[in-house]
């Protein structure tokens, strides 16, 4: 892996050498590394492209890296990862994607991704993608996420893109069964002409699930984002729904939010912010010594942490 | 010491004519004084406050600081120089952490928790309960309004400003607040200015500025003038006189 591979892979996964534990890196559209464990086997698929990935029952403090790194200019690609996560597991996945495109041809990278998560067991799934590049090439992200959760389980996903991604259409849909519970925190910031579109059906399906959505994101110059969060309550349940956003420039951001109950004891609320940052913030904060660009830069740090 | 000289503001209301938020106000505060500014409510108070701290932008005049004129310099370049501001009513920030708005005070990161507790002690507030909580809605008025005193005792400036410290808190916590001011004066480590209209902590001050209409109407040791403010407390309204 060269320095440019290596520093991607920091901006994605955090991660300074090969990971700890079961990992999959993939890089310029071929698998790069492998290691499966005692519990955690991943296998290539046979009949597309992506991989397997199985979590034996009652796994817990264990991780799994699948990270991608494009550094091709011109490469598109499709990726299909299934988790079959086995019952009373607790498991950190992190996947993520960053793309260096130096040339003048998109670079994309469409990451589906399925989870089956067994009974009573929590997963926390972090993805992150980033892009980079001097090229003029487009960097493109679609992915897509759907997860299962039956009895008892949980996932806790967070999803970041911070800058250089031009142009991303992201769809999650989650499924929660039983005393389930999904959380999903979303954090992006777009600039220049980038577009993004995040689309998610969060679906309380079973007696006491839980649903909980907080996205924070930041439109700055000419950027486009829209929202389409939908919570639906078909059981017992309880669901929230919270949509910050901070525009900057010129950018537009559009929010479309839904909240359906289908059961007389869904319980769902919807809260949706769209504002340039308060002036009295910023004023705040040079009267602490801060110059206005500082005081606009720790804002929106603080706003995405 | 702090200078104001024939300090003007002026605005221009829809119909153009001109109103004097402030009117050659000329007012001189010792080093490590304690001056309360008090008055009638739209009587201009806030505004003189936020000229010292460069929030407003005065149509004439001067401010000197420590001999310096700072009327040139914007709010960051005031702060670098040691004036602090707490706000009357502070703003929430959705992400920023009771600890990093004392870190930003302070200038430093990775307070000691002795740190933290010393400040947030001081506005009655328990760093353990605070120091990991968001600034945003979440947290009372009142609690937000005593975090904001907390970063102005965080930023250990030479001249702090406290527009009404005591709005929108309750009456326990308020008893804490009078002692740090106490102390604070007692230390001799800076210049207090505090908009009030809270007998206690007028009771702590070493002078009082009274101003109403943009202009300052009485300046003098707390002796001389708080018996005045008392005096003319009901003046005026007859039905509180009992007629």
């Amino acid at each position: 892996m060269d320095k440019l591979e290596a520093k991607l892979l920091k901006e994605i996964a955090d991660l300074d050498g090969l990971p700890v534990g079961a990992y999959n890196i993939r890089k310029n559209g071929q698998s790069d590394g492998r290691v499966s464990t005692a519990h955690i086997v991943i296998d290539t698929k046979t009949d597309q492209s992506g991989i397997d990935i199985h979590i034996a029952p009652g796994t817990k403090k264990e991780s799994v890296h699948i990270p991608v790194v494009l550094t091709e200019t011109g490469l598109t690609e499709t990726v299909y990862n299934d988790f079959y996560i086995g019952e009373d597991c607790d498991v950190d996945i992190v996947a993520g994607c960053g793309i260096h495109n130096s040339g003048c041809d998109t670079t994309q990278h469409d990451g589906i991704h399925t989870f089956h998560v067994g009974k009573n067991s929590k997963v926390r799934y972090y993805e992150k993608h980033y892009g980079e590049g001097e090229g003029t090439g487009e960097r493109i992200f679609n992915p897509q996420t759907v997860v299962y959760l039956e009895e008892g389980a949980s996932i806790h996903m967070e999803t970041t893109q911070i800058r250089g991604v031009d142009s991303t259409k992201r769809y999650t849909k989650i499924v929660v069964g039983a005393g389930g519970e999904a959380v999903i925190t979303e954090k992006l910031l777009t600039h220049g002409r980038q577009t993004a579109e995040s689309e998610m059906d969060i679906v309380l399906a079973g007696e006491d699930a839980t649903g909980r959505v907080i996205s924070r994101s930041v439109a700055q110059d000419d950027s486009v984002q829209v929202f389409y969060p939908r919570m639906i309550g078909e059981a017992k349940c309880f669901g929230h729904v919270q949509c910050d956003s901070i525009l900057m420039g010129q950018a537009k951001i559009k929010s479309i939010p839904a909240i359906a109950a289908e059961h007389p004891d869904a319980q769902l609320i919807h809260e949706a912010a769209i504002g340039r940052i308060a002036g009295d913030q910023i004023l705040k904060l040079m009267t602490l010594g801060l110059t206005e660009e500082e005081a606009e830069e720790r804002i929106l740090n603080g706003f995405l942490q | 010491m702090l200078e104001i000289r024939h300090l003007s503001y002026q605005v221009s209301d829809e119909s153009g004519e001109e109103l004097g938020i402030l009117n050659d106000v000329s007012l001189t505060i010792g080093e490590h004084k304690f001056v309360v500014i008090t008055g009638p409510n739209g009587g201009g108070k806030t505004t003189l406050a936020k000229a010292i701290m460069g929030l407003v932008t005065p149509t004439g005049g001067q401010i000197l600081w420590n001999g310096e004129d700072i009327t040139p310099l914007n709010i960051t370049q005031r702060a670098r120089k040691g004036i602090s501001y707490g706000f009357q009513q502070p703003p929430r920030f959705k992400g920023l952490k009771v600890r990093d708005l004392l870190e930003l005070a302070s200038g430093r990161e990775g307070l000691t928790h002795e740190e933290e507790c010393q400040y947030l002690t001081r506005v009655g507030l328990c760093a353990a309960d605070y120091i990991d909580r968001e600034v945003d809605a979440s947290l009372s008025g009142g609690e937000v309004k005593r975090i904001e005193i907390a970063t102005i005792l965080a930023r250990d400036s030479g001249l702090m400003i406290f527009d009404e410290p005591e709005a929108g808190i309750d009456l326990w916590s308020f008893a804490r607040l009078t002692d740090t001011f106490r102390q604070l004066h007692d230390e001799q480590k800076a210049t207090l200015v505090v908009i009030s209209h809270q007998e206690r902590i007028i009771d702590l001050a070493d002078e009082i500025v009274m101003v109403d209409r943009g202009v300052i109407t009485q300046h003098g040791a707390k002796e001389e003038i708080f018996p005045k403010i008392l005096a003319n407390t009901v003046s005026g309204c007859s039905y509180m006189h009992g007629a």
